[in-house]
Protein backbone atom coordinates (compact mmCIF):
# COMPACT_ATOMS: atom_id res chain seq x y z
CA UNK A 1 0.00 0.00 0.00
CA UNK A 2 2.82 2.14 1.13
CA UNK A 3 5.18 1.45 -1.71
CA UNK A 4 2.15 1.80 -4.27
CA UNK A 5 1.47 5.69 -2.85
CA UNK A 6 5.22 6.08 -3.02
CA UNK A 7 5.29 4.74 -6.89
CA UNK A 8 2.00 6.93 -7.64
CA UNK A 9 3.57 10.20 -6.12
CA UNK A 10 6.98 9.48 -8.20
CA UNK A 11 4.89 8.74 -11.34
CA UNK A 12 3.04 12.23 -10.75
CA UNK A 13 6.17 14.11 -9.93
CA UNK A 14 7.39 12.61 -13.26
CA UNK A 15 4.39 13.67 -15.12
CA UNK A 16 4.61 17.48 -13.85
CA UNK A 17 8.10 17.09 -15.15
CA UNK A 18 7.33 16.72 -18.61
CA UNK A 19 4.47 19.07 -18.30
CA UNK A 20 6.76 21.49 -17.22
CA UNK A 21 9.57 20.90 -19.96
CA UNK A 22 7.04 21.13 -22.43
CA UNK A 23 5.31 24.42 -21.09
CA UNK A 24 7.69 26.23 -23.96
CA UNK A 25 5.85 24.63 -26.46
CA UNK A 26 2.26 25.99 -25.46
CA UNK A 27 1.99 27.97 -28.52
CA UNK A 28 1.69 25.63 -30.80
CA UNK A 29 -1.30 24.16 -28.41
CA UNK A 30 -2.93 27.46 -28.61
CA UNK A 31 -6.38 26.23 -30.30
CA UNK A 32 -6.71 23.46 -27.71
CA UNK A 33 -6.35 25.36 -24.91
CA UNK A 34 -8.42 28.06 -26.53
CA UNK A 35 -11.01 24.37 -27.19
CA UNK A 36 -10.60 23.39 -23.52
CA UNK A 37 -10.69 27.17 -21.72
CA UNK A 38 -14.37 26.87 -23.61
CA UNK A 39 -15.05 23.54 -21.59
CA UNK A 40 -13.55 23.78 -18.17
CA UNK A 41 -14.41 27.85 -18.11
CA UNK A 42 -17.71 28.67 -20.14
CA UNK A 43 -19.77 25.67 -19.87
CA UNK A 44 -19.13 25.38 -16.18
CA UNK A 45 -20.12 29.10 -15.25
CA UNK A 46 -24.17 27.82 -14.80
CA UNK A 47 -23.12 25.15 -12.53
CA UNK A 48 -20.86 27.85 -10.37
CA UNK A 49 -23.59 30.29 -10.44
CA UNK A 50 -25.97 28.33 -9.08
CA UNK A 51 -23.84 27.21 -6.14
CA UNK A 52 -22.20 30.23 -5.49
CA UNK A 53 -25.51 31.92 -5.38
CA UNK A 54 -26.81 29.40 -2.50
CA UNK A 55 -23.55 29.71 -0.45
CA UNK A 56 -23.77 33.39 0.07
CA UNK A 57 -27.49 33.25 0.71
CA UNK A 58 -26.77 29.94 3.42
CA UNK A 59 -23.88 32.45 4.86
CA UNK A 60 -26.47 35.85 4.80
CA UNK A 61 -29.21 33.58 7.13
CA UNK A 62 -26.87 31.48 9.04
CA UNK A 63 -24.87 35.00 10.15
CA UNK A 64 -28.82 36.38 10.80
CA UNK A 65 -29.43 33.28 13.00
CA UNK A 66 -25.81 34.12 14.76
CA UNK A 67 -27.18 37.89 15.31
CA UNK A 68 -29.87 36.89 17.13
CA UNK A 69 -28.82 37.91 20.36
CA UNK A 70 -28.59 41.85 18.98
CA UNK A 71 -25.34 42.45 20.45
CA UNK A 72 -24.24 42.53 16.94
CA UNK A 73 -25.47 45.19 14.38
CA UNK A 74 -27.67 43.63 11.86
CA UNK A 75 -25.21 45.50 8.95
CA UNK A 76 -22.54 43.28 9.96
CA UNK A 77 -23.74 40.50 8.19
CA UNK A 78 -22.51 42.45 4.88
CA UNK A 79 -18.74 42.16 6.15
CA UNK A 80 -19.32 38.52 7.67
CA UNK A 81 -20.57 37.03 3.63
CA UNK A 82 -17.96 39.58 1.84
CA UNK A 83 -15.19 37.81 3.92
CA UNK A 84 -16.13 34.48 3.95
CA UNK A 85 -17.44 34.60 -0.02
CA UNK A 86 -13.79 35.77 -1.24
CA UNK A 87 -11.88 34.28 1.33
CA UNK A 88 -13.09 31.09 1.27
CA UNK A 89 -16.60 29.90 -0.20
CA UNK A 90 -16.03 30.92 -3.38
CA UNK A 91 -12.85 29.38 -4.05
CA UNK A 92 -13.57 26.40 -2.04
CA UNK A 93 -16.96 25.61 -3.32
CA UNK A 94 -16.17 26.15 -7.06
CA UNK A 95 -13.24 23.80 -6.52
CA UNK A 96 -14.97 21.33 -5.30
CA UNK A 97 -17.63 21.43 -7.72
CA UNK A 98 -15.47 21.60 -10.52
CA UNK A 99 -13.69 18.50 -9.36
CA UNK A 100 -16.61 16.36 -9.54
CA UNK A 101 -17.25 18.09 -13.24
CA UNK A 102 -14.02 18.56 -14.87
CA UNK A 103 -12.06 16.70 -12.95
CA UNK A 104 -14.12 13.66 -13.59
CA UNK A 105 -14.60 14.38 -17.41
CA UNK A 106 -10.95 15.06 -17.70
CA UNK A 107 -9.58 11.71 -16.16
CA UNK A 108 -12.42 9.34 -18.35
CA UNK A 109 -11.45 11.16 -21.21
CA UNK A 110 -7.84 10.73 -20.99
CA UNK A 111 -8.62 7.24 -19.47
CA UNK A 112 -10.67 5.93 -22.08
CA UNK A 113 -8.15 7.20 -24.61
CA UNK A 114 -5.40 5.21 -22.74
CA UNK A 115 -7.67 2.32 -22.80
CA UNK A 116 -8.57 2.39 -26.84
CA UNK A 117 -5.44 2.70 -27.62
CA UNK A 118 -5.61 6.32 -28.97
CA UNK A 119 -2.86 7.82 -26.82
CA UNK A 120 -0.91 5.00 -28.32
CA UNK A 121 -1.49 6.12 -31.88
CA UNK A 122 -0.80 9.71 -30.82
CA UNK A 123 2.30 8.27 -30.09
CA UNK A 124 2.78 6.58 -32.92
CA UNK A 125 2.22 9.58 -35.26
CA UNK A 126 4.79 11.43 -33.54
CA UNK A 127 2.77 13.33 -31.24
CA UNK A 128 3.93 14.00 -27.77
CA UNK A 129 0.56 13.02 -25.37
CA UNK A 130 2.06 15.20 -22.39
CA UNK A 131 1.91 17.83 -24.65
CA UNK A 132 -0.77 17.33 -26.88
CA UNK A 133 -3.32 15.98 -23.91
CA UNK A 134 -2.51 17.57 -20.38
CA UNK A 135 -0.74 20.86 -20.85
CA UNK A 136 -3.54 22.37 -23.08
CA UNK A 137 -6.13 20.97 -19.90
CA UNK A 138 -3.42 22.57 -17.58
CA UNK A 139 -3.11 26.02 -18.88
CA UNK A 140 -6.42 26.43 -19.52
CA UNK A 141 -7.59 25.10 -16.24
CA UNK A 142 -4.97 27.63 -14.76
CA UNK A 143 -6.42 30.96 -16.67
CA UNK A 144 -10.34 30.00 -16.21
CA UNK A 145 -10.28 28.76 -12.31
CA UNK A 146 -9.46 32.32 -11.40
CA UNK A 147 -12.20 33.65 -13.71
CA UNK A 148 -14.91 31.11 -12.25
CA UNK A 149 -13.54 32.42 -9.10
CA UNK A 150 -14.82 36.14 -9.53
CA UNK A 151 -18.14 34.81 -10.89
CA UNK A 152 -18.46 32.80 -7.94
CA UNK A 153 -16.89 35.88 -5.50
CA UNK A 154 -20.18 38.48 -7.29
CA UNK A 155 -23.20 35.78 -7.04
CA UNK A 156 -22.16 34.79 -3.83
CA UNK A 157 -22.16 38.20 -2.42
CA UNK A 158 -24.99 38.93 -4.80
CA UNK A 159 -27.11 35.45 -3.08
CA UNK A 160 -25.81 37.05 0.67
CA UNK A 161 -27.29 40.43 0.01
CA UNK A 162 -30.77 38.52 -1.40
CA UNK A 163 -30.91 36.60 1.81
CA UNK A 164 -30.31 39.35 3.44
CA UNK A 165 -32.38 41.72 2.62
CA UNK A 166 -35.23 39.32 2.43
CA UNK A 167 -34.40 37.07 5.47
CA UNK A 168 -33.30 40.12 7.79
CA UNK A 169 -34.45 43.57 8.57
CA UNK A 170 -30.77 44.95 6.47
CA UNK A 171 -31.38 47.30 3.86
CA UNK A 172 -29.29 47.06 0.40
CA UNK A 173 -26.88 50.21 1.47
CA UNK A 174 -26.61 48.65 5.16
CA UNK A 175 -25.55 44.85 3.71
CA UNK A 176 -22.86 47.20 1.25
CA UNK A 177 -21.78 49.04 4.25
CA UNK A 178 -20.70 46.07 6.37
CA UNK A 179 -19.10 44.88 3.28
CA UNK A 180 -17.03 47.79 2.62
CA UNK A 181 -16.08 48.03 5.82
CA UNK A 182 -13.94 45.06 6.37
CA UNK A 183 -12.89 44.23 2.45
CA UNK A 184 -9.41 44.52 1.87
CA UNK A 185 -7.83 44.02 -1.57
CA UNK A 186 -5.60 41.10 -0.54
CA UNK A 187 -8.54 38.59 0.39
CA UNK A 188 -10.12 39.07 -3.32
CA UNK A 189 -6.63 38.48 -4.69
CA UNK A 190 -6.02 35.30 -1.72
CA UNK A 191 -9.29 34.03 -3.41
CA UNK A 192 -8.07 33.87 -7.24
CA UNK A 193 -4.48 32.52 -5.86
CA UNK A 194 -6.46 29.74 -4.28
CA UNK A 195 -8.54 29.68 -7.20
CA UNK A 196 -5.58 28.99 -9.51
CA UNK A 197 -3.87 26.58 -7.13
CA UNK A 198 -7.03 24.20 -7.21
CA UNK A 199 -7.09 24.71 -11.15
CA UNK A 200 -3.82 23.29 -11.54
CA UNK A 201 -4.13 20.53 -8.96
CA UNK A 202 -7.78 19.16 -9.87
CA UNK A 203 -6.40 19.04 -13.88
CA UNK A 204 -3.47 17.64 -12.78
CA UNK A 205 -4.46 14.84 -10.63
CA UNK A 206 -7.35 14.15 -13.59
CA UNK A 207 -5.04 14.14 -16.17
CA UNK A 208 -2.40 11.85 -14.22
CA UNK A 209 -5.07 9.48 -13.22
CA UNK A 210 -6.44 9.17 -17.01
CA UNK A 211 -2.99 8.74 -18.21
CA UNK A 212 -2.35 5.88 -16.16
CA UNK A 213 -5.59 4.06 -16.66
CA UNK A 214 -5.32 0.39 -16.78
CA UNK A 215 -8.07 -2.24 -17.18
CA UNK A 216 -10.81 -1.12 -19.56
CA UNK A 217 -13.80 0.14 -18.17
CA UNK A 218 -13.43 -1.36 -14.74
CA UNK A 219 -9.88 0.96 -15.10
CA UNK A 220 -11.73 4.09 -16.18
CA UNK A 221 -14.76 4.20 -13.78
CA UNK A 222 -11.75 3.66 -10.97
CA UNK A 223 -9.32 6.59 -12.28
CA UNK A 224 -12.95 8.70 -12.30
CA UNK A 225 -13.77 7.93 -8.63
CA UNK A 226 -9.93 8.20 -7.43
CA UNK A 227 -9.77 12.22 -9.22
CA UNK A 228 -13.00 13.41 -7.50
CA UNK A 229 -11.73 11.55 -3.89
CA UNK A 230 -7.84 12.94 -4.53
CA UNK A 231 -8.68 16.25 -5.58
CA UNK A 232 -11.07 16.80 -2.71
CA UNK A 233 -8.06 15.99 -0.71
CA UNK A 234 -5.56 17.90 -2.29
CA UNK A 235 -7.74 21.08 -2.39
CA UNK A 236 -8.69 21.55 1.72
CA UNK A 237 -5.18 20.12 2.12
CA UNK A 238 -3.87 23.03 -0.19
CA UNK A 239 -6.35 25.63 1.26
CA UNK A 240 -4.53 25.00 5.02
CA UNK A 241 -1.03 25.60 3.20
CA UNK A 242 -2.02 28.42 1.11
CA UNK A 243 -3.78 30.01 3.79
CA UNK A 244 -0.72 29.18 6.34
CA UNK A 245 1.60 31.11 3.84
CA UNK A 246 -0.32 34.05 2.69
CA UNK A 247 -2.08 34.93 5.34
CA UNK B 1 15.22 -2.82 -42.48
CA UNK B 2 14.54 -4.16 -38.95
CA UNK B 3 16.84 -6.18 -36.80
CA UNK B 4 15.48 -7.39 -33.61
CA UNK B 5 18.30 -9.26 -31.10
CA UNK B 6 17.77 -11.14 -27.60
CA UNK B 7 14.78 -9.31 -27.08
CA UNK B 8 13.41 -9.37 -23.25
CA UNK B 9 10.44 -7.96 -22.03
CA UNK B 10 8.42 -8.50 -18.82
CA UNK B 11 5.80 -6.71 -16.88
CA UNK B 12 6.50 -7.14 -12.75
CA UNK B 13 6.90 -11.11 -12.57
CA UNK B 14 5.30 -12.23 -15.52
CA UNK B 15 7.85 -12.78 -18.83
CA UNK B 16 6.44 -11.65 -21.78
CA UNK B 17 8.97 -11.68 -24.34
CA UNK B 18 12.03 -14.51 -24.00
CA UNK B 19 15.28 -14.10 -26.37
CA UNK B 20 13.37 -12.70 -29.33
CA UNK B 21 15.55 -12.65 -32.19
CA UNK B 22 15.01 -11.93 -36.07
CA UNK B 23 15.23 -10.07 -39.00
CA UNK B 24 13.24 -8.31 -41.56
CA UNK B 25 14.39 -7.79 -44.99
CA UNK B 26 12.68 -4.51 -47.00
CA UNK B 27 9.50 -5.40 -49.18
CA UNK B 28 8.38 -8.98 -46.58
CA UNK B 29 5.08 -9.15 -45.10
CA UNK B 30 5.74 -11.00 -41.57
CA UNK B 31 3.13 -12.36 -40.05
CA UNK B 32 3.45 -12.77 -35.96
CA UNK B 33 0.97 -15.59 -34.52
CA UNK B 34 0.48 -16.68 -31.30
CA UNK B 35 -2.31 -17.72 -28.58
CA UNK B 36 -3.60 -14.20 -26.60
CA UNK B 37 -0.93 -13.36 -24.06
CA UNK B 38 1.32 -15.14 -26.18
CA UNK B 39 3.38 -11.41 -26.24
CA UNK B 40 2.38 -10.73 -30.05
CA UNK B 41 1.26 -6.91 -29.10
CA UNK B 42 4.23 -6.48 -27.01
CA UNK B 43 6.52 -6.83 -29.72
CA UNK B 44 5.15 -4.89 -32.05
CA UNK B 45 4.71 -1.74 -29.43
CA UNK B 46 8.41 -2.52 -28.80
CA UNK B 47 9.10 -2.03 -33.04
CA UNK B 48 7.89 1.15 -33.12
CA UNK B 49 9.22 2.03 -29.49
CA UNK B 50 6.29 2.51 -27.01
CA UNK B 51 7.14 -0.08 -24.51
CA UNK B 52 10.57 -0.23 -23.91
CA UNK B 53 12.61 -3.53 -23.64
CA UNK B 54 14.30 -4.69 -20.95
CA UNK B 55 17.04 -6.82 -22.58
CA UNK B 56 17.83 -6.44 -26.39
CA UNK B 57 18.40 -4.39 -28.94
CA UNK B 58 16.51 -3.01 -32.27
CA UNK B 59 17.79 -2.05 -35.45
CA UNK B 60 14.74 -0.17 -37.95
CA UNK B 61 17.35 1.24 -41.08
CA UNK B 62 20.53 0.68 -39.08
CA UNK B 63 19.10 2.57 -36.24
CA UNK B 64 18.88 1.30 -32.60
CA UNK B 65 15.72 2.74 -31.77
CA UNK B 66 15.92 1.09 -27.60
CA UNK B 67 17.80 4.49 -26.71
CA UNK B 68 17.09 6.74 -28.95
CA UNK B 69 14.69 9.83 -27.55
CA UNK B 70 11.59 11.10 -28.12
CA UNK B 71 12.53 13.40 -30.39
CA UNK B 72 14.81 11.04 -32.40
CA UNK B 73 12.11 8.63 -32.42
CA UNK B 74 9.76 11.05 -33.93
CA UNK B 75 12.08 10.54 -37.01
CA UNK B 76 11.54 6.25 -36.83
CA UNK B 77 7.77 6.81 -36.41
CA UNK B 78 7.39 9.05 -39.39
CA UNK B 79 8.44 6.00 -41.49
CA UNK B 80 6.13 3.83 -39.61
CA UNK B 81 2.33 3.43 -40.37
CA UNK B 82 0.44 1.63 -37.50
CA UNK B 83 -2.96 -0.15 -37.78
CA UNK B 84 -4.38 -0.63 -34.57
CA UNK B 85 -6.70 -3.59 -33.20
CA UNK B 86 -9.54 -1.23 -32.69
CA UNK B 87 -9.09 1.23 -34.68
CA UNK B 88 -7.80 3.63 -32.07
CA UNK B 89 -9.11 6.72 -34.20
CA UNK B 90 -9.89 10.31 -31.65
CA UNK B 91 -13.07 10.57 -30.21
CA UNK B 92 -13.27 14.16 -31.06
CA UNK B 93 -12.07 14.58 -34.64
CA UNK B 94 -13.79 13.87 -37.49
CA UNK B 95 -12.81 11.09 -40.39
CA UNK B 96 -10.51 13.73 -42.35
CA UNK B 97 -9.20 15.32 -39.25
CA UNK B 98 -7.83 12.15 -38.24
CA UNK B 99 -6.26 11.03 -41.00
CA UNK B 100 -4.75 15.09 -41.63
CA UNK B 101 -4.08 15.25 -37.88
CA UNK B 102 -1.01 12.67 -38.65
CA UNK B 103 -0.36 14.49 -42.02
CA UNK B 104 0.03 18.16 -40.63
CA UNK B 105 2.06 16.27 -38.00
CA UNK B 106 4.90 14.09 -40.14
CA UNK B 107 4.58 16.18 -43.39
CA UNK B 108 5.13 19.59 -44.64
CA UNK B 109 2.15 19.22 -47.72
CA UNK B 110 0.06 22.26 -47.67
CA UNK B 111 -3.47 22.48 -46.95
CA UNK B 112 -4.57 21.69 -50.60
CA UNK B 113 -2.78 18.35 -50.55
CA UNK B 114 -3.53 17.30 -47.21
CA UNK B 115 -7.13 17.38 -48.42
CA UNK B 116 -6.23 15.27 -51.58
CA UNK B 117 -4.15 12.84 -49.16
CA UNK B 118 -6.99 11.75 -47.13
CA UNK B 119 -9.34 11.70 -49.90
CA UNK B 120 -6.85 9.36 -51.71
CA UNK B 121 -6.11 7.54 -48.53
CA UNK B 122 -10.04 7.00 -48.18
CA UNK B 123 -10.55 6.00 -51.89
CA UNK B 124 -7.56 3.33 -51.34
CA UNK B 125 -9.51 1.51 -48.40
CA UNK B 126 -12.86 1.84 -50.30
CA UNK B 127 -14.19 4.89 -47.98
CA UNK B 128 -14.81 7.43 -50.48
CA UNK B 129 -17.26 10.39 -49.27
CA UNK B 130 -16.88 9.60 -45.28
CA UNK B 131 -14.61 12.21 -44.57
CA UNK B 132 -17.21 14.32 -42.20
CA UNK B 133 -18.36 11.37 -40.23
CA UNK B 134 -17.58 10.94 -36.86
CA UNK B 135 -15.53 7.53 -35.57
CA UNK B 136 -18.85 7.07 -33.38
CA UNK B 137 -20.97 6.46 -37.15
CA UNK B 138 -18.40 3.94 -37.82
CA UNK B 139 -18.77 0.44 -37.86
CA UNK B 140 -16.08 -1.65 -36.48
CA UNK B 141 -14.70 -2.56 -40.16
CA UNK B 142 -15.31 0.93 -40.64
CA UNK B 143 -12.76 2.43 -38.02
CA UNK B 144 -10.51 -0.71 -39.09
CA UNK B 145 -10.58 0.96 -42.31
CA UNK B 146 -10.19 3.92 -41.55
CA UNK B 147 -6.97 3.01 -39.35
CA UNK B 148 -5.46 1.64 -41.83
CA UNK B 149 -6.13 4.62 -44.44
CA UNK B 150 -4.71 6.64 -41.27
CA UNK B 151 -1.59 4.77 -41.94
CA UNK B 152 -1.11 4.81 -45.01
CA UNK B 153 -1.44 8.41 -45.93
CA UNK B 154 1.48 9.46 -44.62
CA UNK B 155 3.45 6.95 -46.89
CA UNK B 156 5.02 4.90 -44.60
CA UNK B 157 8.46 2.34 -45.46
CA UNK B 158 7.14 0.22 -42.54
CA UNK B 159 3.37 -1.07 -41.90
CA UNK B 160 2.45 -2.62 -38.74
CA UNK B 161 -0.78 -4.08 -38.45
CA UNK B 162 -1.73 -5.13 -34.86
CA UNK B 163 -4.85 -8.10 -35.22
CA UNK B 164 -6.34 -6.20 -38.19
CA UNK B 165 -9.30 -8.96 -39.35
CA UNK B 166 -10.06 -9.78 -35.19
CA UNK B 167 -13.48 -9.24 -34.76
CA UNK B 168 -14.78 -8.66 -38.52
CA UNK B 169 -17.23 -10.42 -40.40
CA UNK B 170 -15.55 -13.16 -43.28
CA UNK B 171 -16.44 -10.56 -46.25
CA UNK B 172 -14.87 -7.81 -44.27
CA UNK B 173 -11.81 -9.91 -43.50
CA UNK B 174 -11.69 -10.94 -46.98
CA UNK B 175 -11.77 -6.94 -48.10
CA UNK B 176 -9.31 -6.18 -44.96
CA UNK B 177 -6.83 -8.95 -45.93
CA UNK B 178 -7.14 -7.36 -49.99
CA UNK B 179 -6.01 -4.36 -48.90
CA UNK B 180 -2.89 -5.51 -46.95
CA UNK B 181 -1.78 -7.21 -50.12
CA UNK B 182 -2.64 -4.43 -52.53
CA UNK B 183 -0.19 -1.72 -50.17
CA UNK B 184 2.41 -4.67 -50.12
CA UNK B 185 1.89 -5.27 -54.14
CA UNK B 186 3.55 -2.16 -54.37
CA UNK B 187 6.99 -3.16 -53.72
CA UNK B 188 7.21 -0.01 -51.43
CA UNK B 189 6.46 -1.31 -47.98
CA UNK B 190 7.74 -3.78 -45.32
CA UNK B 191 4.52 -5.14 -43.20
CA UNK B 192 4.64 -7.07 -39.96
CA UNK B 193 0.99 -8.37 -38.81
CA UNK B 194 -0.19 -9.55 -35.82
CA UNK B 195 -3.22 -12.15 -35.86
CA UNK B 196 -3.95 -15.07 -34.63
CA UNK B 197 -6.14 -15.92 -38.14
CA UNK B 198 -4.68 -18.56 -40.19
CA UNK B 199 -6.49 -17.57 -43.00
CA UNK B 200 -5.18 -13.54 -42.89
CA UNK B 201 -1.53 -15.27 -42.50
CA UNK B 202 -2.06 -17.71 -45.63
CA UNK B 203 -3.99 -14.86 -47.50
CA UNK B 204 -1.41 -12.00 -46.66
CA UNK B 205 2.38 -13.27 -45.47
CA UNK B 206 5.18 -13.97 -46.89
CA UNK B 207 6.55 -15.60 -43.39
CA UNK B 208 5.51 -16.50 -40.69
CA UNK B 209 6.48 -16.21 -36.84
CA UNK B 210 4.65 -18.06 -34.04
CA UNK B 211 5.10 -16.91 -31.10
CA UNK B 212 4.49 -19.20 -27.63
CA UNK B 213 4.88 -18.43 -24.21
CA UNK B 214 7.13 -15.73 -25.63
CA UNK B 215 9.76 -17.61 -27.42
CA UNK B 216 9.83 -17.84 -31.32
CA UNK B 217 8.46 -21.86 -31.87
CA UNK B 218 8.32 -21.36 -35.63
CA UNK B 219 10.01 -19.15 -37.85
CA UNK B 220 9.58 -19.95 -41.90
CA UNK B 221 6.84 -19.61 -44.34
CA UNK B 222 2.52 -20.09 -44.54
CA UNK B 223 3.05 -23.57 -46.81
CA UNK B 224 5.91 -24.70 -44.79
CA UNK B 225 3.78 -24.31 -41.34
CA UNK B 226 1.52 -26.76 -42.30
CA UNK B 227 4.17 -29.52 -42.64
CA UNK B 228 5.78 -28.59 -38.93
CA UNK B 229 6.13 -31.62 -36.94
CA UNK B 230 5.47 -29.53 -33.52
CA UNK B 231 1.89 -29.89 -31.31
CA UNK B 232 1.94 -26.26 -30.34
CA UNK B 233 2.37 -25.32 -34.32
CA UNK B 234 -0.02 -27.91 -34.96
CA UNK B 235 -2.58 -26.93 -32.52
CA UNK B 236 -2.57 -23.22 -33.01
CA UNK B 237 -2.93 -23.82 -36.97
CA UNK B 238 -5.85 -26.59 -36.65
CA UNK B 239 -7.23 -24.83 -34.03
CA UNK B 240 -7.60 -27.99 -31.89
CA UNK B 241 -8.05 -27.45 -28.35
CA UNK B 242 -7.91 -31.18 -27.15
CA UNK B 243 -4.46 -31.30 -28.50
CA UNK B 244 -2.47 -32.08 -24.98
CA UNK B 245 0.75 -28.99 -25.07
CA UNK B 246 3.42 -28.99 -22.72
CA UNK B 247 4.19 -25.58 -22.28
CA UNK B 248 7.22 -24.00 -21.79
CA UNK B 249 6.10 -21.60 -19.20
CA UNK B 250 8.69 -17.93 -18.94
Amino acid sequence: MLIGTMEGVGRYVELMISIFRSIFSWHKYLSLTVDHMFNIGVLSIPIVILTSLFSGMVTSVQAAYQFESGFVPNWFVGSIVGESILLELAPMITALVMAGKIGATIAAEIGTMRVSEQIDALESLSFDPVSFLILPRILAAAVMFPILVIIADCFGIIGGLFAAVNAMDVSTLEFIRGLRNWFRPWDAWFGLIKGLFFGVAITSIACYQGFYTTGGATGVGKSTTDTVVISCVAIVFLDYILAALLL
Amino acid sequence: MIEVKNLYKSFGEKGVLSDISFSLPHGQAVAIVGKSGAGKSVLLKCLIGLVKPDEGTIYVDNKLINSMSFSQLQEIRASIGMVFQFGALFDSLSVSENISLALRKLTKLSEDEIKARVINSLESVDMANTEELMPEELSGGMKKRVGIARAIAIEPAYLFYDEPTTGLDPVMTDSINRLIRKFQSTGKVTSVIITHEMRTVYDVADRVLLLHNGKIRFDGNPNGIKNVDDPVVQQFITGNSTLAIKGDVL
